[in-house]
């Protein structure tokens, strides 16, 4: 199945176009249709990570223009592993907006689809300026997406998110113009090979592009300087879109492991691991201050959204540890946080409908009409996102920690555990005062089956990670290895010999 | 001719992002428009500034113009293009919903300190 590594793009792009012509269809039949799309890119996910699974590197040449000329998308198992995990969200958030989140505005089906359209071929490109324009198409979706059924909350927050990433998508084409001009190509492979033989005068020049690359990574994965607009927006967000948006911040976090470690990674001499000691850094005070963010929120979604933070500084931190172990540990982490904290977002949301006025607030308020489902789900949530045995969270923690050097320890340890602490603090007084604290009449608003098959599916992954811990971090370690094994990637994409570009 | 033109695009630049930085949505959007233009010629001008380079392949041409940043920076127009007319929208949607050009939404009783 040569055309498979396409799908994930094609699929979403065609089923998106469709409900934006359809836009006045019946309304179920624009959920079938989006849901019926969805689950087939769950089953190409399938497929593309047991085709991965083989340590070949497999690239389609669009057009049949042949590396380094053309552009490419390339599998590998990272970027196998990430279009399922995609896909499993969008599942998720999706069942959950088809039961009644999607009407709120218009055009809700065909921009799920472009966004997932935006976020596949994110992870599927092998070409630089490509990456620009998927991360564009991912944006222009996701600026409608987050004002989904209006609000004078949401454009605010738009607006600032809107802007902020205007400048940040200008400093992409900047870093990317620096990048072609030094290096003459932009082919990822192919600039991993070139970036060996630059002149010394260009060496300012090419680090000037691969930090301003790290900026850009960086504000989409909220690294500490850049990470402001983040709670505002998640906590704006419809609940279904800021499930998804949950994959967004991993999208900065993959392009950072791709770039850092393929293109500017052991093998680029005076400029190898430049931008390691930066995240490592960053990550951790963004681990830091992310949970003091946890513990100030006053509202569920806005800490549900600075626990996302503290995920993304964990994720950074461990990129920063720049190890083969650390790295297979934190795409373990990184699956079980997006998965989870999706499944967080959606069941705050259903929590605050129970609530009456009070919503999502962190405040005494009504009994909720189904407490028991509600209160076991969100001690699960909690447990996970805390990083508590026995499940998944401890798991990644635990593995992260270990994978630390002593002289790594001497800072993670404490600022992980630490956060940790403070997460599991903040989200104890929050399931008390929602949970134990409540009186007074129910709203009698219950949760339908699709929220709870949404919800449910999200978090229940949290146990089926651990249960399935062992073929999953084999998969993650293997994914690392072949992720440092830089040579093996540019010999089976541009053929050995004629590496090099137009310099 | 690359003096003129990196003190064009140096100025654009600035002028951007010093219009980007001002407090209300319009200056803003104005400068999120300069920038992009000054982003868009940097792009351009990353293959090295040729004139009179044959584009594409030619018989008895001895220069070439590098056709890749054109094609970029084609790109870069589109999608900057279609992202300042998003940018005008909301910002008149957010002047309609928070009642305010303000970028932080304060009032429009409040005292005014800028009059941009």
């Amino acid at each position: 199945m040569q055309h498979l590594i396409i799908l994930p793009v094609l699929l979403p792009l065609l089923t998106g176009v469709a409900l934006l012509i359809h836009r006045g269809g019946a309304l179920t039949l624009r959920r079938t249709a989006n849901v019926l799309s969805t689950v087939a890119l769950v089953v190409v996910g399938i497929l593309l990570v047991a085709e991965s699974t083989d340590d070949t590197i497999r690239y389609y040449a669009l057009g049949d223009w042949q590396p380094p000329f053309g552009i490419i998308l390339v599998l590998d198992r990272l970027s196998a592993l990430m279009v399922l995990l995609t896909s499993l969200l969008a599942l998720g958030s999706l069942l959950y907006a088809c039961a009644g989140d999607d009407e709120q505005g218009s055009n809700f089906h065909g921009l799920f689809q472009l966004q997932l359209m935006g976020i596949n071929g994110a992870f599927l490109t092998g070409d630089l300026f490509n990456l620009f324009v998927f991360f564009e198409v991912l944006l222009i979706a996701s600026y409608a997406l987050l004002m989904h059924g209006g609000g004078k909350a949401r454009t605010h927050a738009g607006f600032h998110y809107v802007a902020l990433n205007l400048l940040g998508s200008m400093l992409f084409l900047i870093a990317l113009g620096i990048l072609y001009g030094t290096m003459g190509t932009l082919n990822m492979a192919d600039m991993s090979a070139v970036v060996t033989t630059l002149d010394t005068a260009d060496l300012g020049l090419v680090k000037a592009g691969a930090l301003l690359l790290l900026i850009v990574f960086g504000l989409k994965a909220a690294m500490l300087p850049l990470y402001f607009w983040l709670p505002r927006a998640y906590a704006a967000a419809p609940a279904p879109i800021a499930a998804l948006f949950a994959i967004m911040t991993k999208v900065g976090i993959y392009s950072i492991i791709r770039v850092y470690t393929l293109i500017f990674g052991e093998q680029a001499g005076p400029l190898a691991n430049l931008a390691q000691p930066w995240i490592w850094w960053l990550g951790l005070a963004t681990l830091a201050l992310g949970a003091v963010g946890v513990l100030s929120a006053r509202d569920m979604r806005t800490q549900v959204a600075y626990l996302i933070l503290v995920s993304a500084g964990t994720l950074l931190a461990g990129i920063g540890m720049h190890s083969e172990v650390a790295l297979g540990a934190l795409l373990y982490y990184l699956i079980h946080t997006t998965l989870v904290s999706g499944g967080m977002f959606l069941l705050v949301d259903a929590i605050a409908q129970q609530r009456g006025k009070a919503g999502a607030r962190i405040v005494q308020s009504r009994t909720l009409t189904q407490p028991a489902t509600l209160g076991l789900l969100f001690f699960a949530g909690a447990i996970a996102m805390a990083g508590l045995p026995p499940l998944s969270g401890a798991f990644g923690k635990a593995l992260l920690l270990q994978a630390a050097t002593t002289a790594q320890q001497h800072w993670l340890w404490p600022i992980l555990l630490g956060s940790g602490l403070a997460s599991l603090i903040a989200l104890s007084r929050t399931g008390s005062t929602i949970f134990w604290r409540a009186s007074g009449e129910k709203t009698g608003i219950t949760l339908g089956p699709l929220r709870v098959t949404g919800t449910l599916m999200l978090i229940g992954c949290a146990p089926l990670m651990v249960a399935f811990a062992g073929p999953l971090t084999a998969f993650t370690q293997a994914t690392a290895a072949q992720l440092l094994d830089r040579d093996a990637y540019v010999e089976s994409i541009i053929a050995r010999g004629d590496t090099g570009g137009d310099t | 001719m690359e003096a003129l033109f990196a003190t064009t695009t140096g100025i654009l630049a600035a002028s951007g992002l010093y219009l980007a930085l001002r407090g209300r949505t319009f200056p803003v959007v104005v400068g999120l428009t300069l920038l992009s233009y000054a982003v868009n010629l940097f792009l351009f001008s990353t293959g090295g500034l040729t004139t009179d380079g044959a584009a594409v392949i030619s018989d008895g041409a001895g220069k070439y113009a590098d056709p890749l940043p054109q094609a970029l920076v084609l790109t870069a127009i589109v999608i900057g293009f279609a992202m300042t007319a998003f940018s005008v929208i909301l910002a008149m949607r957010v002047r309609g919903d928070v009642g305010s050009d303000h970028v932080n939404g304060n009032r429009v009783d409040e005292p005014r300190e800028d009059k941009s």
